[in-house]
């Protein structure tokens, strides 16, 4: 089954961490990032730029209305994802325990659709 | 009386044979429709057949035709195609009996680690394990948790969708999960009988019906798990304070304190297999908090007056407790055990350090140990002002009605 991982952070924190908390914080993703290649369930994963780079669109009525920021205000903000390939939510719920991300922030855990879920 | 039969079978059996259907099915919705199918046949069938030597066995095997029926009839669907095949090749075999029992042995402990999943929400794992381990009907549930039965209904339904959308395995953990699932089966045992058990009178019995359903549960999971500690703990702790229901409330339905309770009326077959349970559980040394407070709750149903209670013991165990879950209701108990075996003042001196931390500021049972050591002290102004304040936080009528009288014998004493 494939499961997104969402990982969610407090941006306004970001600036506060130091240098080497941030060297940390990287070399613990990179590490998180080859030991789920080597096993062989990475699907793919990215981290985001900052909600100050984000545009929400919502079209009505056939307009684009776009608006400047992140769809919702919250004080923890979508800034990455994984998307991984395991067995069942047991597995995926102990990735995302591994994920730096779930450290510093948290990390929702969806299960992707599948082609015959689309059948119900 | 044949549907009688019927009713009872169902009653014991349901459980394992749901348990069985969903392990090869791995479809909550489908394996209670295929099983309400095999209820309406057994009520057509037996009244004119008789009923079967092996009724259980006929209700299985009834439902997985059902089921069969079921699948072929939804088509092709692939992901369907496993669980058909499994269910043909069960009907074929003729495999001895035990064997079967052992996979539905197997299953079932599956089950519980499925329905107290900790995916699911805490009220869901309870619903979810009340309908399909035990066998009671949504109605029932619904009336045990005073909430509407469409809501019970629909969580319930909700928590079957998301086991088999976002993929909750049916297994029995192992590793370094094993223990965190087990203290959520175990959890969610204890919220069963707890519910049961702080009843006030009024929805009575099936409440009643939780604490022994709990027993029974806590003594599943050990007969498969094999003796765990903490498994065995609970189940003394449960046990031993099942072992009081008849005393905990006088004639008009108000609950009777321990040191006041009839102890002519506790259940001792009971208490004794609760004491050995707690000692079984102590000597494999790995001493948890459900064994801690099962060991406290023996010592009071092992005095055999108020008087005699071994209170310096209860207040080391509470101190052992402390250690492991320092929340200041563990510490409530504690200060009022060490009143007991070391002085009132000195347990007085403890309260008042937890009412100074505030946390526990909307706790009516804060203010009525107080009120009790105070009382006891002689302190009875104070006192009165404690009972007062507990009277403001209580919502529970029995207890209400227990601080009242209390307020009123010491009106009359000042």
């Amino acid at each position: 089954m494939q499961y997104m991982l969402l990982i969610y952070g407090a941006e306004a924190e970001r600036p506060q961490m130091s240098p080497e908390q941030m060297g940390e914080m990287m070399s613990a993703y990179m590490a998180f990032t080859e030991s789920i290649k080597s096993e062989g369930i990475f699907l793919a994963g990215d981290a985001l730029k900052g909600i100050d780079t984000a545009t929400t669109v919502r079209v009505r009525e056939g307009a684009a209305l776009h608006t400047d920021g992140p769809f919702a205000a919250t004080k923890e903000q979508l800034g990455g994802y994984y998307l991984i390939d395991v067995p069942d939510l047991d597995k995926a719920l102990e990735v995302a325990a591994r994920l730096p991300g779930s450290w510093y922030g948290s990390v929702e855990v969806r299960p992707v659709m599948s082609p015959e879920d689309y059948g119900n | 009386m044949v549907s009688d039969t019927i009713e009872r079978v169902f009653r014991q059996e349901q459980g394992r044979i749901l348990a069985s259907l969903i392990g090869v099915l791995r479809d909550f919705e489908l394996a209670e429709e295929a099983l309400m199918d095999a209820l309406a046949a057994a009520l057509e069938r037996w009244p004119v057949d008789g009923v079967p030597d092996k009724p259980a066995a006929w209700i299985t095997r009834s439902a997985r035709n059902n089921a069969i029926d079921r699948l072929r009839r939804r088509g092709t669907r692939r992901e369907k195609e496993p669980a058909l095949e499994a269910l043909l090749q069960l009907q074929a075999d003729e495999r001895g009996e035990e064997q079967e029992v052992e996979d539905v042995r197997d299953e079932r402990l599956r089950l519980i680690f499925t329905c107290c999943h900790p995916a699911l929400a805490p009220e869901a794992r309870v619903a979810l394990t009340l309908r399909t381990l035990c066998g009671l009907r949504t109605p029932e549930i619904a009336r045990a948790f005073l909430v509407p039965e469409a809501t019970m209904a629909q969580r319930l339904v909700r928590a079957k969708r998301k086991i088999s959308a976002a993929g909750i395995p049916y297994v029995v953990p192992s590793g370094p999960l094993l223990p965190e699932r087990l203290s959520s089966v175990l959890a969610v045992i204890y919220l069963v009988f707890n519910e049961g058990y702080s009843a006030s009178s009024g929805a009575g019995v099936v409440r009643r019906e939780l604490c022994s359903e709990a027993i029974r549960l806590a003594r599943v999971v050990g007969d498969l798990m094999g003796p765990q500690p903490e498994v065995l703990g609970l189940l003394a702790l449960m046990l031993l304070h099942d072992s009081r229901r008849d005393a905990r409330e006088d004639s008009a339905g108000l609950p009777v304190l321990l040191d006041e309770q009839d102890r002519g009326l506790w259940r001792h077959g009971q208490i004794a297999e609760g004491a050995a349970l707690v000692e079984q559980a102590l000597r494999m040394g790995q001493v948890g908090p459900y064994q801690i407070q099962a060991a406290i709750a023996a010592l009071h149903a092992q005095a055999e007056t108020p008087e005699s209670t071994d209170w310096a013991q209860i207040a080391a165990l509470y101190g052992l407790l402390v250690v492991m879950n320092p929340s200041p209701v563990v510490r409530l108990n504690q200060a009022v055990a060490i009143a007991f075996s070391e002085g009132l003042e000195q347990g007085l001196l403890r309260l008042d350090s937890i009412v100074a931390e505030g946390s526990l500021a909307a706790y009516h049972l804060l203010p009525a140990a107080r009120a009790d050591l105070l009382r006891r002290l002689g302190r009875w102004s104070e006192a009165a002002v404690a009972y007062r304040m507990a009277l403001e936080l209580c919502g529970n009528e029995g207890q209400r009605g227990l601080l009242e009288r209390r307020l009123a014998e010491l009106d009359s004493t000042v």
